[in-house]
């Protein structure tokens, strides 16, 4: 056997491209999973069509899984892949534009027969013409050798067998960057627990695979990324829906009030209400409505009868919604309303990322209708903004619309677990049950919060509607003073939510030549190019906002303290409209549109242009 | 219910709120009515909630001191089913009219219905929009002259039994404003039902489609014209209830008994469990036929939505334990960094 040689790397990147019916997002999280266990960061980005199974071998049929790992802090899933392994042309063609120059590529042979070629739109196969001379080659006839690894499984058909190459793939990545199979073969065994021969060809095409590059003499290097050095905890991989469920029913139970999810199932949403309806235990009510409007009703409905109310959707869904966010404004109710953005107008691009609501989410209803607005900044971060969503609900009695995105909710990242419940802030819900000279629309001073009253409480029957209140009393009133009085009323009670909004904290310098300003899922790109910038010596300086509305109290002056203000956001540039309209500040936009997140390097490139 | 009924009366229901309806309204007798069926079911006022959509009927809730919710119009039956879902402990009634219920609420009727959960939904049905002033309901007849039909509807009318009993739904009746008596047994029956209740109340409007259900309610009329069904009873009708349906294979015919040889035993008998029955009298109208009123169909024993939730949740904490937020938190695959 030859002597493999052993090189050392800060951090890798690797793609998984296939057709959508080829198992690469499995593969992918199997490989995140263990590069999780062995301790490095990581980020993830999977990308897949919305078409469950659109035709085999086509472009649009291609599934990618992007994951980034690294032996110290990373902040996004990577700008271009090191490592692309394309289980097709369809796929190569698709990805082949990301991978730089000498990087490697690994491509499955036997797919590239002259249907699928033709399929891709290559005239000639690119393995044999040459154009694939600038990359480290490895062309490998991976379904063959699955094949004949699982020769001697008699229990699977041809088929089956050829099904298993996703995991011959996935063994040779495991020997290239000198990873451990344990754990994979440890969540075979469970995931197919019922089907064991299908956990056991899996472990043995991977095993295989593994075996190839050992023994070849193609593969002379091996890779390996050591641990980062974290801070101490323990730690779990976490995709963002599943934070955000997650975040929703620790609130409820810090709270000791019953959840209620009503919700329509939309692309990228879904992941919540299935998560959820596995949380029965947790005194947790998941409800599948019949539409969108269904689903904000039943949770308008449940709060009304004193459970925690959210519902969930994406853009198209939050347009239905937005009668009802009013009447929940109107009624001065409790209500979570959970926005994983997609890419839009309309029906758009469900599968690929966008953050193009927060106009909608910050004033897109009828009549003055404020809402509080808050957006998670990381698939982890999901956790505690979903939590803050409860408590701001409840204590301020108002409705709050969390914004997420396609990237939070399928990208994933190590999250750093609070230790137990009491970690987390608290959550006090009082209901009111004295009769005494009651009234729905008494507030309190300080929050401006009216009492929360459950039904079947007696002597303080009343009638709440989407008809304009009179001040205190709540009945139905036309006055002209009152709707006036009342319109204020609700915009200050939301303004007062600044109470629990921290001040926005800079990463970076406190004033100088250039500020960047993001919200939502940008963090880790415009992060990760701050850092950058930072080294190579410039005055620049980072802040994200997670309150959308109200802003943190010191923003206003926060923004005056830079020469200059720089706001990347993936739209056309919602939030720089609102600075600029809020503060009169000159903020500057870099606008991408593309369903996809920004790299890394075009929002460094535009720091170096602002801040040179 | 509890053990001990309150003893209640009609004005125990009433807010302090001035009704405003146009004087002469159906409605003024529905709310009279219902405000007694609230004293007789023996529920105290904080029990009860209603819940109601927009237009006329919709201001219900302002009126019944109860718990009650004037939201969107047509949400009602889903914001409701959440109440209920999330509050089982509740009486809720859900209150609209044609237009609320079946046209821009049609969804949500249909939906509620076949989750068979236990609302009592009443639809005021007048046959026009009423709020907006005199515009074609679902309801309003082929050709009927309106606001926005100078020329005559070319929308056929949904047929508000037949859609209920096509919606799953386990109780359906029909009755009118302004049958005291009648009013009362069927909403006490829909009271008293497990699962979702629907019934139709043929209500007038004075302002906008005066008299539309007048041969059928009318106190003249109604003899000829409305054949009431009781339940294991034959189907008979008339003012000296002299006339029946008997139905041959699926086809229904109006017959006398004494005549032709015609007998009580030739006629059909009602049966409030039979689904393909209740649909058959559903399709009759006049002029053919009487319109029939009453109890079309009633099943009962099925789990309701909010029952078999519960019942979900009780079995999943009997099984995993009650949820630990700590455990949740700290599922998955774990990895520890030492400081």
């Amino acid at each position: 056997m030859t002597t493999k040689q052993l090189e050392h790397r800060d951090r890798v990147v690797i793609r998984f491209a296939g057709d959508s019916g080829d198992g690469m997002q499995i593969t992918g999280s199997q490989f995140t999973n263990t590069a999780a266990l062995l301790g490095n960061d990581l980020a993830t980005f999977p990308d897949y069509p919305a078409e469950i199974r659109a035709p085999a071998g086509t472009l649009p049929g291609v599934s990618g899984f992007q994951v980034h790992f690294a032996s110290d802090d990373i902040f996004t899933p990577g700008d271009a892949p090191d490592v692309l392994i394309a289980m097709n042309p369809a796929a190569l063609k698709v990805n082949l534009k990301d991978l730089p120059k000498n990087g490697i590529l690994i491509l499955d042979t036997d797919e590239f027969n002259k249907r699928n070629l033709k399929m891709a739109g290559y005239d000639r196969s690119p393995v044999e013409d040459g154009s694939l001379a600038g990359y480290r080659l490895f062309a490998v006839p991976l379904t063959s050798r699955t094949e004949t690894a699982l020769a001697a499984f008699d229990n699977l058909t041809v088929k089956e067998k050829r099904r298993c190459k996703n995991f011959y793939a996935l063994g040779m990545a495991y020997w290239l960057f000198s990873r451990t199979m344990d754990s994979t073969i440890e969540s075979l065994k469970q995931r197919f627990a019922k089907k064991p021969q299908y956990a056991e060809a899996n472990t043995v095409a991977m095993k295989a695979g593994y075996a190839y590059c050992e023994a070849s003499e193609e593969f002379q290097v091996r890779y390996e990324v050591p641990p980062a050095p974290t801070k101490p905890g323990t730690y779990r991989n976490i995709m963002g829906n599943e934070a955000l469920a997650i975040g929703l029913v620790a609130a409820a139970a810090r709270a000791g009030v019953p959840l209620f999810y009503g919700s329509y199932p939309i692309t990228p949403a879904s992941d919540i209400l299935q998560h959820l309806a596995g949380y029965k235990n947790f005194d947790v009510t998941t409800f599948q409505a019949e539409d969108e409007i269904a689903a904000i009703g039943s949770a308008i409905g449940a709060s009304f009868g004193g459970a925690i109310g959210v519902t969930g959707s994406s853009g198209p869904g939050i347009a239905l919604k937005g009668e009802a966010i009013g009447l929940a404004v109107m009624v001065e109710l409790p209500l979570v309303i959970v926005n994983v953005q997609r890419a839009g107008p309309s029906t758009g691009m469900p599968t690929k990322t966008e953050q193009a609501d927060l106009l909608q989410a910050v004033v897109g209803r009828n009549g003055e209708c404020p809402v509080v607005v808050l957006a998670a900044s990381t698939p982890a971060n999901c956790f505690q903004m979903a939590f803050e969503s409860v408590r701001i609900a409840t204590k301020y009695m108002v409705p709050v619309i969390l914004l997420s995105d396609g990237y939070l909710a399928n990208g994933s990242e190590p999250w750093r677990l609070p230790d137990g419940v009491d970690d987390l802030p608290e959550v006090r819900i009082s209901f009111h049950t004295d009769p005494k000279d009651f009234k729905p629309y008494r507030r309190d001073a300080a929050t401006l919060a009216r009492a929360w009253v459950k039904p079947g409480t007696p002597g303080l029957e009343h009638r709440i509607g989407g008809l304009e209140k009179q001040d205190q009393t709540g009945n139905v009133s036309y006055d002209a003073a009152n709707h006036q009085k009342m319109v204020q009323l609700r915009q200050e009670k939301v303004q007062r939510v600044v109470a629990d909004v921290p001040d926005l904290k800079v990463f970076g310098p406190d004033r100088g030549k250039l500020l960047v300003i993001g919200w939502g899922s940008t963090f880790g790109a415009i992060h990760s190019a701050v850092r950058l910038a930072q080294a190579d010596g410039l005055k620049v300086a980072q802040a994200h906002l997670h309150h959308l509305n109200p802003f943190p109290a010191n923003l206003g002056e926060l923004l005056t303290r830079y020469d200059r203000v720089l706001c990347p956001e993936m739209n056309t540039g919602q939030l720089r409209m609102l600075l600029r309209a809020r503060y009169l500040v000159d903020v500057q936009g870099l606008n991408k549109i593309e369903g996809q997140p920004f790299r890394v390097r075009e929002v460094l490139t535009r720091i170096q242009e602002m801040a040179r | 219910m509890s053990q001990q009924a309150p003893v209640l009366d009609k004005k125990h229901f009433e807010s302090d709120q001035q009704v405003r309806w146009c004087p002469g309204c159906g409605d003024y007798a529905i709310l009279a009515s219902m405000l007694k069926v609230f004293a007789e079911m023996g529920v105290d006022r904080e029990k009860i909630a209603v819940v109601s959509g927009i237009g006329c009927a919709a201001r219900f809730p302002y009126y019944v001191n109860t718990y009650g919710f004037h939201t969107i119009h047509g949400r009602a039956p889903a914001i409701a089913t959440g109440l209920k879902v999330a509050r089982p402990d509740l009486h809720v009634w859900v209150v609209g009219g044609d237009g609320d219920i079946l046209s821009i609420g049609g969804n949500h009727f249909i939906h509620a219905l076949r989750r068979n959960v236990t609302l009592k939904i009443l639809c005021f049905d007048n046959r026009i929009y009423g709020l907006t002033k005199g515009q074609t309901s679902p309801t309003s007849e082929y050709g009927k002259v309106t606001k926005t039909t100078p020329l005559g509807s070319l929308d056929r009318p949904v047929n508000p039994i037949s859609l209920a009993l096509a919606s799953e739904a386990t109780f359906v009746a029909r009755t009118a404003d302004t049958w005291g008596n009648h009013f009362r047994e069927v909403m006490l029956a829909a009271a008293a039902h497990e699962g979702s209740a629907f019934v139709q109340i043929l209500q007038n409007c004075v302002v906008f489609n005066e008299d539309s259900w007048e041969p059928v309610v009318g106190r003249d009329q109604r003899e000829e014209n409305a054949l009431f069904l009781e339940h294991g009873k034959p189907l008979r009708f008339g003012r000296n209830r002299e006339k029946g349906i008997r139905i041959r294979g699926s086809d229904p015919e109006v017959v006398t008994v004494g005549e032709g040889g015609v007998t009580e035993a030739d006629l059909a008998v009602h049966d409030e469990k039979d689904e393909s029955l209740a649909y058959l009298l559903s399709r009759l109208d006049l002029p053919r036929f009487p319109a029939p009123v009453g109890i079309f169909h009633r099943v009962t024993g099925l789990v309701p939505l909010e029952k078999g939730i519960a019942r979900q949740r009780e079995e999943a904490t009997r099984k995993k334990g009650k949820g630990d937020v700590r455990k949740l938190i700290h599922s998955g695959e774990l990895w520890t960094v030492k400081g």
